[in-house]
């Protein structure tokens, strides 16, 4: 996740901007300052088109047809399971497998790794600032096998210390899911070198990517991720997409999630022999347009160039982290260095819903709340927080204006 | 000015048209702000979790007593704007009778024109809070024909 100073060239925001049709809207009569992308991202105009261009032209099943529309349908949505596999580097095609989003590709995983694998008296490891969906999947698996979910602890800025993990492992460690980049905070944890201390102890590592993926270009055998997950919908893409990676000779010991069409080879009532990978896991017609739209979503940020990105984000982290820091009576949760633009913040005095509530009519879009990640604001003594999560299409300029209607906004609630 | 209790629907009423004065979100926000402030908070004792109405993101706090065969609303909120909300919730359903609480709908806050957000949600427990109050209702109705 470094970028070299060579090759960046700086970003043309207001063209940038243009591509994106929902931010050019006014909002209570405000320009809109949407800085909620951690719970979702904006689409481009280009993502938009492809998904117009398969209803419009392509839209048929997939894998079974024998006609023209089905094998364009067909091409298009297995061409995105290349584009995407190519896109992370996977070794195999067979690796990619098209889910609903991290949630489901979690609950695949502990799901169908899980009860196989897991037994009475074996631990799974995760950290303390998971997001629900990487939380309540493990612990439900290990109630259900009689195991133990362990919880590395997250420090006061936020972050999470190797040491203290490799600490945590004992024989007892059967599988560790760890978040990459914190939805709730911001923080980018270490998972290359957990994973290579995962390893050490033949531990198999499941990496949820979710807030990773829309800022920085991964590479999973480079990590050597076990399994590597993320949604669509953060990057750009349509909703109801997500992707999980999973290394073959994982993938291929695991027992199917779900029962359906497609991911079968030959069924009769007494029997059923299951199709070879991806598809074993791909039960039922698939979200095609999603699929398609995905890839696309990527083919939009490599047009921009992720070092590009990765420069400018940090530079609007950095001023945005100087403009939060002026704001009176503001306490910023974590303060590690390594981020992506989130800011989750407390203001003394004020509640975070009276907070997002009154600056919805300032026009900025924040979100308010435990972000699922209940035990992460605990951590921190509160019990909600406001969070706003900037993009690369944000601006300085609406980083000030947020900061003005902050400001506005803490004056009449005090 | 009328003489003696108004109804639910001209309490509700009497408030839409107070908020008609106001120009711009910032003076309905300022106004619900001041209720807000000004209703008394709950004491610890009664921050209890069986008073709690819980939102998803905003806690309100409701007690219920019947007086005279009406019932008695008190309530609260840790978020400043919900509380404000709470307080009006409070004017228009507190000392009425439980068939006149559970006969009139209430339609005021929509009627504001505030925002999504602060309609009767499960967000801000406003939402709990007032399918609390109905149940409530309800119970001390089949306890007075009892």
């Amino acid at each position: 996740m470094s970028s070299a100073a060579t090759n960046i060239t700086p970003l043309n925001i207001t063209s940038i901007r243009e591509d994106f049709p929902i931010l050019h809207q006014k909002v209570h009569g405000k320009p809109l300052i949407y800085f909620d992308n951690a719970a979702t991202s904006q689409k481009p105009q280009l993502v938009i088109d492809r998904i117009n261009q398969y209803y419009t032209k392509e839209n048929s099943n997939i894998h079974r047809g024998t006609y023209y529309l089905s094998e364009l349908a067909s091409n298009a949505y297995e061409g995105a399971r290349d584009a995407i596999q190519k896109q992370f580097n996977a070794e195999k095609r067979e690796e990619i497998i098209f889910v609903r989003g991290a949630t489901e590709g979690i609950n695949l995983v502990a799901s169908s790794w899980g009860r196989k694998n897991l037994k009475a008296g074996d631990d799974v490891l995760i950290t303390g600032m998971e997001h629900h969906a990487n939380i309540v999947p493990w612990q439900q698996i290990c109630i259900e096998k009689g195991a133990k979910l362990k919880v590395l602890p997250v420090d006061d800025n936020g972050q999470i210390h190797i040491d203290e993990f490799e600490s945590m492992i004992s024989e007892h460690t059967k599988f560790i899911s760890v978040v990459h980049v914190s939805n709730g905070i911001g923080s980018i944890n270490p998972v290359k070198e957990m994973i290579a201390i995962a390893h050490k102890h033949n531990i198999p590592v499941l990496v949820d990517g979710c807030q990773a993926v829309p800022h920085r270009k991964i590479d999973v055998q480079d990590l050597d991720a076990d399994f590597y997950t993320f949604s669509g919908h953060k990057v750009f893409g349509p909703t109801g997409t997500g992707i999980l990676y999973g290394k073959e000779k994982f993938l291929e010991d695991m027992p199917p999630y779900q029962m359906g069409g497609d991911m079968i080879k030959f069924v009769s009532f007494e029997h059923t022999t299951f199709n070879s990978l991806p598809y074993k896991f791909e039960a039922g017609t698939p979200h095609i347009s999603g699929g398609i739209g995905l890839a696309t979503a990527f083919e939009y940020v490599d047009s921009i160039g992720r070092e590009n990105i990765e420069a400018y984000e940090n530079e609007l982290l950095h001023y945005a982290d100087e403009k939060f820091n002026e704001v009176d009576g503001i306490r910023i949760l974590g303060n590690t260095k390594n981020k992506i633009p989130v800011f989750s913040f407390v203001v003394e005095g004020t509640h975070p819903f009276d907070i997002g509530t009154m600056l919805d009519f300032e026009g900025v879009a924040i979100r308010t709340g435990n972000h699922c990640t209940q035990p992460l604001m605990e951590r921190f003594g509160v019990s909600a927080s406001c969070r706003a999560s900037l993009a690369f299409y944000n601006t300085k300029e609406e980083v000030d204006n947020f900061i003005i209607a902050l400001n506005k906004v803490i004056k009449m609630l005090k | 000015m009328k003489i003696g209790k108004m109804t639910i629907q001209e309490t509700e009423d009497e408030i839409v048209e107070e908020f008609e004065m106001f120009g711009d979100w910032s003076e309905k926000f300022e106004h619900i702000i001041a209720l807000g402030k000004k209703l008394p908070s709950f004491p610890a004792e009664l921050q209890l979790e069986e008073n709690k109405v819980r939102g998803c993101q905003s806690n309100v706090w409701l007690t219920t007593d019947l007086r005279d065969g009406k019932i008695h609303l008190e309530g609260d909120s840790d978020a400043l704007i919900v509380k404000g909300l709470v307080a009006l919730v409070l004017k228009v359903y507190s000392d009425h009778t439980p068939d006149e609480i559970i006969n009139t709908p209430l339609t005021f806050i929509q009627r504001l024109g505030l925002s999504a957000s602060l309609s009767p949600t499960r967000s801000n427990g406003l939402d709990s809070m007032i399918k609390k109050i109905k149940f409530y209702a309800l119970a001390y109705k089949a306890k007075m024909n009892s």
